[in-house]
């Protein structure tokens, strides 16, 4: 398979529309393994041993996901819900020999669960990988733009 | 006149022995006299001092609603000001932390102060010639709370002037720090990086409560650590490979009623208690060779081995702080409202020590209090819906009566089954004794 700038951007849109759409379970089949899915505390943070928002891998996702999908999760009974909109993504990084991306996207994203709503700015950067002829998510980076503020729940997945 | 202020009989008849009227959660008028009074005249946490670990850092924060400055001054001592320009009362420090140098200044008209808030300079001075001002409140500087104590580290303040000392007021209590900085193989702490901060709509009690409620970890959790449970048994985990760092953390929640019966809880005089006297979810978290030989090179073998033996769960220190010494947290509850409550959770390094226990530490902060964390969904959750339950006319108060034996003395320290609300009528006694130790009866109205 050949990847076009396309290609790479489609794969941000699609990811986002699967969240959006509480499609988890096949969400959690975009990623690699070994990938890890962060999300700073501090803006700018570069040490992944001090406090995260989230800095999960393979286990913790899978964990996440079916706890959302669980019997007796009592805070999402009702479920939240959420929206992305999102930028076109930058393509920051295109070695189609190697078979590896990277994408800077901003974002609007949207929660909501009975008569609350939040909205939460954000870049999020992709590092890709083309495995077996599929785009896979190597890492991912959620930074929010005010992630040192107050927050309450943040029950789904920015 | 409300129905609480100027009314101790009314307000020390919302705590029963066994049960708490509903007011205390809810209510607007209690909260203002919880600022008033109980925040006052209790000694609170400010922060920890290797926050501000030269000359002009310093942080700012808040003790009940009144805004303070946690700053290090010129000789080394850490003093505790309000955050208010004598002259027009502009918040002097609005950075959550910074260096000021040598002085304080206001941005509004450049008075400036010492950090110690003594007052240095106003400009245009001769306009205060001849006005008196030598004697004016303005003229003393940036007002210091009425007491600061700094121990192991740990900042805490009484903002009354008078009232019971830092020893009277935590006694043994202190014991739980003690423990989480001996940890250190230098005996010192660091504050690692900026606290989670989450908000909560709720009242800060719920909090303090749920620190020694050991009945809901495997009710509240089963979506967290239940389902952790599950996944890592049908994962087949290779013996050979790692188990992952968070089934250590999370797992331990699902104990069961057992686990937590014969954990115990201790409390002493003046609200404060801790779980965990004979083991806790911490007991079983692993060490290395390299971390035990720091700690006997510190302390001996047998202190070495007294001081990791001790896994005390959580230590509430009334009114609004917990500590867990065997991951070296700090959650502070701090109060914005009646159903608003602002919880920063720190960690810190223990200093000397290898560097995966800061990343436990932090994968726990994590894990567990974060705002994206899930078990801290679990249990924000409940909290919300107690808070909206309590509004509820059907009942007025809230049980607090399991393992209640009749008659207590909170005056003495106790330990007890791990399942206890002891803890919580000790907290409530203690919240009886300090919001009315100031109150002052209103005049009986003259007879018509």
């Amino acid at each position: 398979m050949t990847v076009t700038r396309e290609d790479i951007i489609d794969f941000i849109y699609e990811e986002v529309r699967m969240l959006d759409e509480g499609r988890f379970s096949e969400w959690l089949e975009l990623w690699l393994p070994e990938g890890i899915y962060w999300m700073p505390l501090d803006y700018k943070q570069t040490d992944p041993t001090l406090t995260s928002l989230l800095y999960e891998d393979d286990f913790m996702r899978k964990l996440r996901v079916e706890r959302l999908n669980g019997e007796r999760t009592f805070s999402q009974k009702p479920k939240s819900r959420c929206s992305h909109v999102i930028q076109r993504p930058f393509v920051d990084k295109f070695d189609a020999d190697a078979g590896e991306f990277e994408t800077n996207t901003s974002m609007h994203y949207v929660e909501t669960r009975l008569d609350e709503q939040f909205l939460l700015a954000l870049t999020a950067t992709h590092e890709l990988k083309l495995v077996g002829g599929k785009l896979r998510i190597a890492n991912k980076r959620v930074e929010l733009l005010n992630s040192d503020a107050a927050f309450g729940n943040i029950q789904l997945l920015p | 006149m409300g129905k609480y202020a100027d009314n101790p009989a009314a307000v020390a008849a919302l705590v029963e022995e066994h049960q708490v009227h509903r007011d205390t959660y809810i209510d607007k008028e209690i909260f203002d006299l919880e600022m008033k009074h109980l925040f006052r005249n209790t000694w609170v946490y400010v922060g920890h001092d290797s926050q501000t670990p030269k000359k002009g850092d310093y942080i700012t924060t808040q003790i009940g609603d009144q805004p303070v400055i946690m700053v290090r001054h010129s000789d080394g001592e850490i003093y505790v000001l309000f955050n208010r320009c004598p002259h027009k009362g502009t918040k002097i420090a609005i950075d959550r932390s910074g260096n000021t140098g040598k002085f304080f200044r206001c941005p509004y008209h450049a008075w400036s102060f010492k950090t110690n808030g003594c007052l240095l300079a106003i400009p245009l001075k001769k306009g205060y010639a001849d006005t008196g001002f030598d004697d004016s409140e303005a003229k003393q500087g940036m007002a210091p709370v009425g007491a600061v104590k700094n121990y192991r580290g740990f900042v805490f303040a009484r903002v009354a002037k008078e009232g019971i000392s830092f020893e009277d007021y935590f006694g043994d209590a202190m014991s739980s720090v003690d423990n989480m900085v001996d940890r250190a193989p230098e005996q010192r702490l660091e504050v690692a990086g900026p606290p989670l901060r989450y908000y909560h709509k709720c009242n800060w009690k719920m909090l303090v409560d749920n620190q020694t409620d050991t009945c809901h970890p495997m009710v509240a959790h089963e979506s967290s650590a239940g389902t952790a449970v599950r996944l890592f048994d049908e994962a087949n985990w290779p013996e050979d490979k790692p188990k992952p760092m968070a089934m250590e953390i999370i797992a331990p929640f699902m104990s069961p009623y057992e686990f937590f019966e014969e954990m115990g809880i201790r409390t002493w005089p003046n609200g404060h208690g801790h779980t965990g006297v004979h083991h806790s979810i911490h007991s079983d978290y692993s060490q290395t060779s390299e971390y035990w030989n720091a700690l006997v090179e510190a302390h001996g073998e047998e202190k070495a081995k007294a001081v990791l033996d001790e896994n005390r769960h959580n230590t509430v220190y009334f009114p609004n702080i917990m500590i867990k010494g065997p991951v070296q947290q700090l959650r502070n509850f701090i109060p914005l409202g009646p159903n608003e409550t602002l919880v920063e959770s720190h960690v810190f390094r223990l200093v000397g020590a290898p560097d995966y226990l800061l990343e436990r530490t932090s994968m726990y902060n994590r894990l567990i209090n974060a705002p994206t964390s899930i078990v801290g969904h679990d249990d924000l959750e409940m909290y919300e819906r107690a808070q909206e339950g309590l509004h509820a006319d059907g009942m007025e108060w809230i049980n607090i009566q399991r393992l209640y034996p009749g008659e207590e003395n909170f005056d003495e320290v106790a330990v007890e089954n791990g399942t206890t609300e002891r803890q919580m009528r000790n907290q409530m006694h203690a919240w009886k004794k300090f919001i009315t130790l100031s109150m002052e009866q209103a005049a009986p109205e003259a007879a018509e």
